[in-house]
């Protein structure tokens, strides 16, 4: 083979898996640009884990919004969890505390992190909490119960569309990952 | 041209130094095109009949309701290491060995542009393939939630899951250097009369495969890593517990399947491309429109991939989206169909195993394309989404269209490799098996799954026990009916018929394409000073 082809070659193999290498970064990057895009659009339901400061809305009374609750624990972790309601109906702009209740089953200290989920998606940007357990990892003693409060408002600029939004939490046992423990 | 072509034969006479070494170590430290495609070829026949157990082994479970032979973690691993075996050790290992074999001798080329590199590929390859079915006898199982891998479910396979990881890291290693192999051979070691637009369609195909693969398979990688560290190291990337979330590996990893499907089918419209024209003795129709085409549908390939994940939770504008850009794929892919019609059209048609096997996949593929179209429609993908429909749907794409290209390819080209014929009666007998039989197999499928029976079950309700039975039953008529085509490789590999074999093989085939103005079988090394006029009848 002449010299010729082969520097051709090698500059053409160079650019080639500079572009593979780029590739396996790109992988890597879409984990930011898809947890950017989706906290602008809000297309995954994803809702605020931190706690935004309690403002004033004008409080609309003519609109009722269905607000369901759904509780989980995941992997069946030794746990109950539940809410005290299962859905209670609500005027936008108006702020509203609701209970969950867990309790820890077993004889042995237990970290647990509630992950909130907001159907439909793109509702969940119009969706507030001021206080919420989902905020921090919750610690239980051994067989320790809590009663754990979420104060949230629908914001009045909802579109119209919206009727019913369900606030789903998922507790994850995470005693062996924590650092606390 | 035939002056030229005979210069090489007497040049390959008299020189001992560029022969093939002895023995088997010949296969191991080959650096020879045509030695490493054979290998390819070889390992990828191999592998299709592993493939083909497994799937025999989820039919057979699956011939009656209840559980009758494996356990369903079994069962669901038998699903998963189909699925890997046949995409990763079949298919795509036997059009990179068409690739080695024919890029060259179509370009006009000594050999690919990296030789040492091309051996490395193989044998990592094997190397991958082993270490995944070496999971098969590990703690735990094979891994078993699908080909997919999706998380949490992958989380929880046993020991098997770093070598799964490790395996996908080699099989991407070993397709990233073919396709650069591949892309530098194309780019680099043309003849100077092959100019680009005059490069046969099955170069072209290639040629945006192997982007396609450098683009992809580094992405899969990354995707499998993630899971590896979110496994072994305490990262969450898809653990929503630290703030992960599943549905991201969804959208990596179809960000990497959607254009490995293509990987997997267009080299199989390069093949038909190459084939058709020859039996209906005209040149292949609308020759620059099926270039471009190729090249938009795999750029749509890459914006169209939550086309799978519908039913995730998107919100409508992203439905609205994916359903739109993938019922563009129909109209480049539409165009080919057109083109292979209007080839045939008004030709002087024989009809010789391979143009069968052509005809065959003009006609199941667009079936196949069809039901794709069906399920694009968002709202009723939610129906047929992880049915037995979308299982219908994506082996006929594959099966009667890649796999019978891959068989065409091997009547088609086998004369050519061995310099004898294969046996005509028999590859018929295997053709005619084969179509009737793959209808049996997968057209219920279509019923089963839109009466709403899921894959990836080892049991299921009654009501769908006929049509699995009678899938089951063409399971068996295809499985078994394939080893005629391996009594035929290796009959035409002893010999053949002992019909002389011309140059050109097939009629006028020497005007379509430049592998035709070799000898057959061809010198071991051929073009190595490279031909001054190259075929127009392709375009």
């Amino acid at each position: 083979m002449s010299d010729g082809v082969d520097s051709k070659n090698r500059k053409l193999v160079t650019k080639l898996v500079l572009i593979a290498i780029a590739m396996f970064g790109f992988g890597y990057a879409l984990v930011p640009i898809y947890d950017v895009f989706c906290d602008i659009t809000g297309l995954n339901g994803k809702t605020n884990t931190d706690a935004v400061l309690e403002t004033q809305y004008q409080v609309d009374k003519t609109r009722e919004i269905k607000v369901e609750f759904v509780t989980s624990v995941n992997k069946s972790a030794p746990m109950t969890f539940r809410a005290e309601n299962n859905k209670i109906v609500v005027h936008p702009g108006q702020f509203y505390t609701v209970n969950f209740y867990a309790e820890n089953l077993t004889d042995k200290k237990m970290v647990a992190q509630a992950i909130p989920s907001v159907s439909p998606g793109l509702a969940s940007e119009y969706f507030k909490k001021t206080e919420c357990f989902c905020f921090t990892e919750q610690v239980f003693e051994p067989g320790e119960s809590k009663t754990m409060p979420v104060r949230f408002v629908v914001e009045p600029n909802l579109p119209e569309q919206y009727k019913t939004i369900t606030l789903s939490y998922t507790f994850f046992d995470n005693t062996d990952k924590s650092v606390k423990n | 041209m035939s002056a030229v072509v005979t210069e090489h034969d007497d040049h390959h006479e008299h020189d001992h130094d560029h022969g093939p070494s002895k023995g088997l170590l010949r296969w191991l430290i080959t650096t020879n095109h045509k030695d490493i495609g054979t290998l390819y070829l070889l390992f990828a026949l191999a592998m299709f009949f592993v493939g083909g157990a497994m799937a025999l082994v989820i039919r057979a479970e699956l011939f009656e309701p209840g559980l009758q032979f494996v356990q369903p973690q079994f069962f669901n691993s038998m699903t998963t290491m189909h699925a890997l075996v046949m995409v990763f050790g079949a298919v795509m290992p036997a059009f990179v060995g068409l690739a080695n074999w024919m890029i060259p001798m179509m370009i006009g080329a000594p050999d690919m542009a990296l030789p040492r590199m091309n051996n490395m590929s193989f044998w990592l390859l094997v190397a991958g393939v082993l270490m995944l079915a070496s999971t098969l006898f590990m703690e735990g199982g094979a891994p078993a939630s699908g080909w997919t891998l999706y998380p949490p479910l992958v989380l929880q396979t046993g020991a098997a899951l770093p070598f799964a990881i490790f395996s996908v890291h080699l099989l991407g290693i070993s397709s990233i250097m073919g396709a650069i192999n591949i892309i530098a051979t194309i780019f680099n070691m043309r003849a100077p009369a092959m100019t680009l637009m005059k490069m046969p369609l099955f170069v072209w195909t290639w040629l945006i495969t192997a982007f396609l693969l450098i683009a992809i398979m580094p992405v899969f990688a990354g995707a499998v890593t993630m899971l590896l560290t979110d496994r072994f190291f305490g990262t969450s990337f898809f653990d929503a517990a630290g703030g992960g979330d599943p549905v991201l590996y969804q959208h990596i990893f179809w960000f990497f399947g959607h254009p490995e499907v293509y990987v997997m089918i267009l080299p199989t419209f390069g093949v038909a491309s190459t084939i058709i024209p020859v039996f209906a003795r005209k040149p292949l129709f609308g020759y620059s429109s099926m270039v471009y085409a190729t090249a938009a549908i795999a750029f749509l390939s890459f914006i169209v991939w939550a086309h799978h994940m519908f039913t995730v939770g998107m919100p409508i504008a992203g439905e609205l989206y994916f359903m739109y850009a993938t019922m563009l794929i129909a109209i480049p892919t539409g165009v080919k169909v057109f083109n292979w019609t209007a080839t045939m059209w008004k030709g002087s048609m024989t009809f010789e195993t391979p143009m069968l096997f052509s005809i065959a996949f003009v006609v199941l593929f667009t079936m196949g394309g069809f039901t794709g179209l069906m399920m694009s429609v968002a709202p009723s993908d939610f129906q047929y989404h992880d049915t037995y429909f979308i299982v219908a749907h994506f082996h006929y794409t594959l099966v009667p269209a890649s796999i019978f290209i891959l068989m065409a390819a091997g009547y088609f080209w086998l004369p050519k490799w061995t310099g004898h014929m294969y046996d005509e009666k028999i590859g018929k007998l295997h053709f005619w098996l084969s179509a009737i039989s793959v209808n049996i197999l997968f057209f219920p499928q279509h019923f089963l799954g839109l009466a709403g029976m899921p894959r990836r079950i080892p049991d299921y309700a009654v009501q769908f026990a006929d049509w699995n039975m009678v899938s089951s039953i063409g399971a068996f008529i295809f499985g078994f009916s394939q080893l005629l085509f391996l009594w035929i490789v290796v009959k035409t590999i002893k010999g053949g018929t002992g019909e002389v074999v011309t140059d050109e093989v097939w009629e006028d085939a020497s005007k379509h394409g430049l592998e035709w103005t070799l000898p057959s079988p061809p010198p071991y090394h051929t073009f190595t000073t490279p031909p001054e006029i190259v075929p127009t009848e392709h375009f």
